[in-house]
């Protein structure tokens, strides 16, 4: 039985969001809560105050700009599937969140925010260049994923700030997404991973799961633009990714798996 | 004629709407909450135990050892297993000390208040070690029973000579409700508990020799599962909280967190397997040296047994003229294991079934053809030099390949994966399981069940619980068809040792065909009775007779075993099970080349069940069973750590299958009738645990050449196994 007492603000205004932040920095945000219950029932955060962001307005929407689109944080993974236009790399992640009944509440800000190594649509903002959009009291700025997790579970936000949006730029190129999770559905994953390629112009390999923070494996993007073989990159792939052993697979399955998948998918693009 | 039919079960609206009440759902008034002190060691000496004095304990209760007033032993077999540890812990989680206070938080924050000192001591976790070890856990040589068969006459043919070890790991019976038992005061001093369990006798003696006296009885609650996890464990809980209880002048209720319930309570036994066979060039097994040796952790729990099933299964369902098995089951320093679906039975069959198709390979057979070739028929003899009759290898055998020629139907889509380089296979496996007590356990029981007749209404008094499996709807069931009135008539009382005789525990595949089959005796029985007394007549005039004269009339049942049935317990040798069921498994599924991750698109089951009594009863046992012996094929993996305590304590890191990891199943029920049990029946609780695993080898090594030994077959294991070719 989960018990708790903490009182509850509900913002009708992002404006309002961002005052109740400032004033508050001890608060709990919750938006989907689908990973702050984990925490309320495993007893590791014991909340003073929470602050409910979920049906805030403002923040459940998909934009289009020119330059691209903006997904609000507070869109979950449903309505990423509902979306007509939602991006397929996005579309592939969200689908592999929980179940159902999680991806009904579990939103993007969510995902970003808890920033699990393990989350699994951290790679594909990685892999689409994101700008994460932080809001406050003192005004908005822009901050790119690849900058955005510091470290294991650190991420790039002051404590009165909020996330509000993921920009996403238009980017041409293969693309790739798969996740090794554990079983079909309510599984965390032991590898993820989102690519994005431009012949002979540019590579991105992001990782999830396979070290502190999602990350990227530059070396092996290099050496993919500049026409490496095949094998090469993938050795380099292997060399980079940072596994640990854990109670869910182990450091070595986690290395090899990341290099197949990259293999997998460069041997299945059609020839230039 | 309702059995054969599948009426709406008893207990299914309730379950489905939420209006059930669990143990957990229970709260009388004034209930206080129970939680357990539990050794953070392997195996220790105790220093002290005492309450910090940073903590305010003016509304907490305390218990230790010394406060049990009878014997501190959880009675079942051995008298091994103190119910509160007393100067020594044998395993982690070991209960130390107990607690009780008005709110569940603060019984917990009480619990992080007692400081426990410990010496340590060298702990064993490999059985193989502690098997003869000079640091004892049991006895002279930790080796809580060794079984030694011998039968048949050797071979003096030349043969090929083919060997292989085969492991298994543990695995958690994942009752979806955790253990949850309360205890209350009566006006006599007496205890009566109320909880989630699958054997109220078990409990009832148990808590009466601790407390020293004979004033408790024990009622189920609604139960969310057992698999065996809920046969012997309830009784530590029953026992805690009667002492909780008595302390506290007042009701008390123990409901384990679901990691503090998977760390702590039994699991099923790691086994060792060696196999040993002399086999002809056309493929005929001649010898079987088999060697067995299971861990049972730190106490005797029902290890002997289930060492014994495990023995008297490792054969499979094939002729052998010679057969040696020897099994030891050893005690070391983990959590005792325990009951589990199957009970030995799945760990040897694994065992032998991977053998078979080692042994193909050896000798260059299609596997198949090679079971077929040595599938036992009418008078073939067992290791035990029992003589089968009517065995339905061969029947379960050609059901699975008619039902699995169909094409398979759907292909699961992953989400998140296109493109994988995916590679099919198929595997087939055989099992056989005894239904029922091993030997004469039947007889020592003697289960009861009684039948009382109340209006024109039969009340059926067992201590058979529903544990999921639909004893409150099958033995209606039997009981109206033998009497000839609607089952709607007919209904199971509660399950309270205050009330209803002991009709043995629920397990062992026994509740329907050994207790069914004795309230089928029991109607017979009432039907006798009533025309003693009130002449002839159906039971309508008889019952509606019975009422006018105001006479109680009720009727008590005793199972009698079949005369013919003969077994030795010194040999080994004799009749070691009334019937087998058979089963034949036929898998197919898909291995993903680059991850060894393996995607189940069918199963195909095969099972003998005699009758099925309520056909879509038997048929949800044999896919459920067949969904949680593919777990354990794949996916179920205890993680210890340095202490033997189990670290994925969450069911997001210990994986069982979800509703999507299941495949199309198609399930044969074939009925070959057993004239000892009620309309034919046979058991069927247990059977479906024995083939799966050993079909999904086949088929992974059909799929992609990975040879896999070891449960579980985890995705790591067949991708080190592909590499490894
Ligand atoms: C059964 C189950 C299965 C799961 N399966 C998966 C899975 O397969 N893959 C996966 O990646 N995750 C999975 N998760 C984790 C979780 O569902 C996701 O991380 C989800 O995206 C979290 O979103 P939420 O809205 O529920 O976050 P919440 O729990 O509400 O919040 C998570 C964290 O983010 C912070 N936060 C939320 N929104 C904001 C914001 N706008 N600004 C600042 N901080 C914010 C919160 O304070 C909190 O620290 C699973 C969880 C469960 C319970």
């Amino acid at each position: 039985m989960l018990r708790c007492e903490a009182p509850v603000f509900r913002p009708r205004t992002l404006d309002e969001a961002f005052a109740m932040r400032a004033a508050m920095p001890d608060a709990t945000v919750l938006a989907g809560g689908t990973d702050v219950m984990v925490y309320l029932e495993g007893g590791v955060l014991k909340p003073t105050r929470i602050i409910d962001l979920w049906g805030c307005p403002g923040m459940r929407e998909l934009r289009f700009t020119t330059g691209g689109q903006v997904y609000g944080a507070g869109l979950t993974c449903t309505d990423v599937l509902r979306a007509m236009h939602s991006h397929p790399l996005l579309r592939d992640a969200a689908a592999t969140v929980g179940a159902t009944q999680i991806q009904n509440r579990a939103t993007l800000g969510g995902n970003i925010c808890n920033s699990s190594p393990a989350g699994d649509t951290l790679p594909v903002w990685l892999a689409l260049r994101a700008e994460f959009e932080l809001g406050c009291v003192r005004g908005f700025r822009r901050v790119p994923a690849s900058g955005f997790w510091r470290g294991y579970k650190k991420i790039d936000m002051q404590p009165d700030e909020l996330l509000v949006a993921i920009r996403v730029p238009a980017l041409a190129g293969h693309m790739h997404f798969r996740k090794v999770g554990t079983r079909m559905a309510q599984s965390i994953s032991k590898v993820v991973f989102a690519g994005r390629y431009s012949v002979g112009k540019e590579a991105c390999l992001a990782f999830g799961a396979v070290g502190p923070t999602p990350m990227r494996c530059t070396a092996a993007e290099a050496a993919l633009v500049s026409g490496a073989s095949i094998n090469e990159v993938v050795s380099l792939v292997e060399q980079e990714v940072l596994p640990i052993d854990d109670i869910r697979s182990t450091a070595l399955y986690r290395r090899k798996v990341a290099g197949r998948i990259v293999r997998r998918w460069l041997d299945n693009l059609p020839r230039a | 004629m309702v059995i054969g039919t599948s009426p709406p079960r008893r207990d299914g609206m309730d379950k489905l709407t939420g209006r059930s009440l669990y143990s957990d759902d229970l709260r009388p008034d004034g209930v206080w909450y129970g939680a357990t002190v539990r050794s953070t060691r392997a195996h220790a000496r105790l220093r002290s135990v005492r309450r910090s004095e940073d903590f305010d304990w003016s509304n907490v209760v305390f218990v230790t050892a010394a406060d049990i007033p009878g014997l501190n032993v959880v009675s079942l077999m051995t008298d091994d297993q103190p119910v509160l540890a007393d100067g020594l812990v044998r395993h982690v989680t070991e209960p130390i000390a107990l607690v009780a206070a008005p709110t569940r938080e603060l019984a917990l924050e009480a619990v992080r208040h007692v400081l426990v000192e410990y010496e340590d001591l060298p702990a064993l976790f490999d059985p193989l070690v502690a098997e003869g070890h000079g640091v004892r856990i049991f006895g002279e040589d930790n080796v809580y029973k060794r079984i030694h068969i011998e039968h048949g006459t050797r071979t003096n043919t030349t043969a090929h000579l083919i060997r292989g070890r085969y492991t298994t790991g543990l695995q958690e019976q994942l009752y979806i409700e955790p253990q949850s038992m309360i205890a209350e005061l009566r006006p006599d001093g007496g205890i009566t508990l109320t909880g989630s369990m699958q054997c109220p006798y078990y409990i009832d003696r148990a808590v009466k020799r601790m407390l020293g006296h004979d004033r408790v009885n024990v009622a189920q609650a609604v139960t969310g599962g057992g698999f065996g996890g809920k046969e012997e464990y309830p009784s530590i809980l029953a026992c805690h909280a009667s002492l909780l209880a008595l302390a506290a002048g007042r009701p008390v209720k123990i409901t384990y967190r679901r990691d503090e319930d998977l760390r702590a309570t039994t699991k099923r036994h790691p086994a060792i397997i060696d196999l040993a066979t002399l086999v002809s060039s056309d493929g005929r097994l001649l010898e079987l040296h088999g060697r067995i040796w299971m861990d049972g952790g730190a106490y005797h729990t029902l290890s002997t047994v289930v060492l014994s099933r495990a023995i008297l299964h490792v054969q499979g369902p094939y002729r052998c003229p010679y057969v040696d098995l020897e099994g030891t089951v050893v005690a070391t320093n983990t959590p005792p294991n325990g009951a589990f679906r199957g009970f030995g039975a799945p760990q040897a069959q694994w065992a032998m079934e991977r053998h078979m198709d080692r042994i193909a390979r050896h000798v260059g057979m299609d596997p198949l053809a090679l079971r077929r070739l040595n599938l036992v028929v009418d008078g073939d003899v067992t290791a035990t030099g029992q003589t089968l009759r009517n065995p339905g290898g061969f029947a379960v055998l050609e059901a699975a390949e008619r039902a699995a020629t169909a094409p398979v139907k759907r292909k699961h889509v992953r989400p998140g994966v296109v493109g994988a380089e995916m590679r099919e296979g198929r595997g087939v496996a055989l099992a056989w399981h005894g239904c029922g007590f091993t030997g004469n356990g039947e007889a020592k029981i003697r289960g009861t069940v009684g039948l009382e007749l109340r209006g024109n209404q039969v009340a059926v008094l067992s201590s058979s619980t529903d544990i999921g499996q639909g004893t409150e709807t099958i033995f209606p069931m039997i009981v109206a068809d033998t009497l000839g009135i609607p089952m709607s008539r007919v209904f199971n009382t509660a399950h309270d040792t205050g009330f209803v005789p002991d009709s043995g525990p629920t397990v062992a595949s026994r509740t329907a065909m050994v207790v069914g089959g004795t309230c089928e005796k029991a109607a017979q029985r009432l039907l006798r009775a009533l025309r003693e007394a009130h002449g002839e007549g159906d039971f309508d005039t008889l019952a509606a007779r019975a009422a006018a004269a105001g006479t109680p009339m009720r009727v008590n049942e005793t199972y009698e075993v079949d005369a013919s049935v003969q077994w030795n317990p010194d040999t080994y040798q004799g009749d070691a099970y009334p019937c087998y069921g058979w089963s034949c498994v036929i898998v197919d599924l898909r291995v993903d080349v680059d991850t060894g991750e393996i995607i189940y698109d069918r199963v195909v089951t095969a099972t003998d069940v005699g009758k099925a009594l309520s056909p879509v009863l038997a048929a949800g046992q044999i896919e459920g069973g067949t969904l949680q012996a593919l777990g354990w094929a794949t996916q179920e993996e205890v993680v210890l750590d340095a202490q033997g305590c189990m670290r994925n304590d969450r069911l997001t890191n210990y994986i069982i299958p979800t509703a999507l990891d299941g495949p199309e199943m198609v399930t044969e029920l074939v009925e070959i009738p057993y004239e000892g049990g009620p309309f034919g029946a046979k058991g069927i609780g247990e059977i479906p645990m024995d083939a799966p695993a050993a079909a999904v080898a086949q088929a992974i090594e059909a799929a992609c050449g990975a040879v896999l030994d070891s449960l579980p077959m985890t995705p790591e294991r067949v991708f080190a196994a592909m590499e490894a070719r």
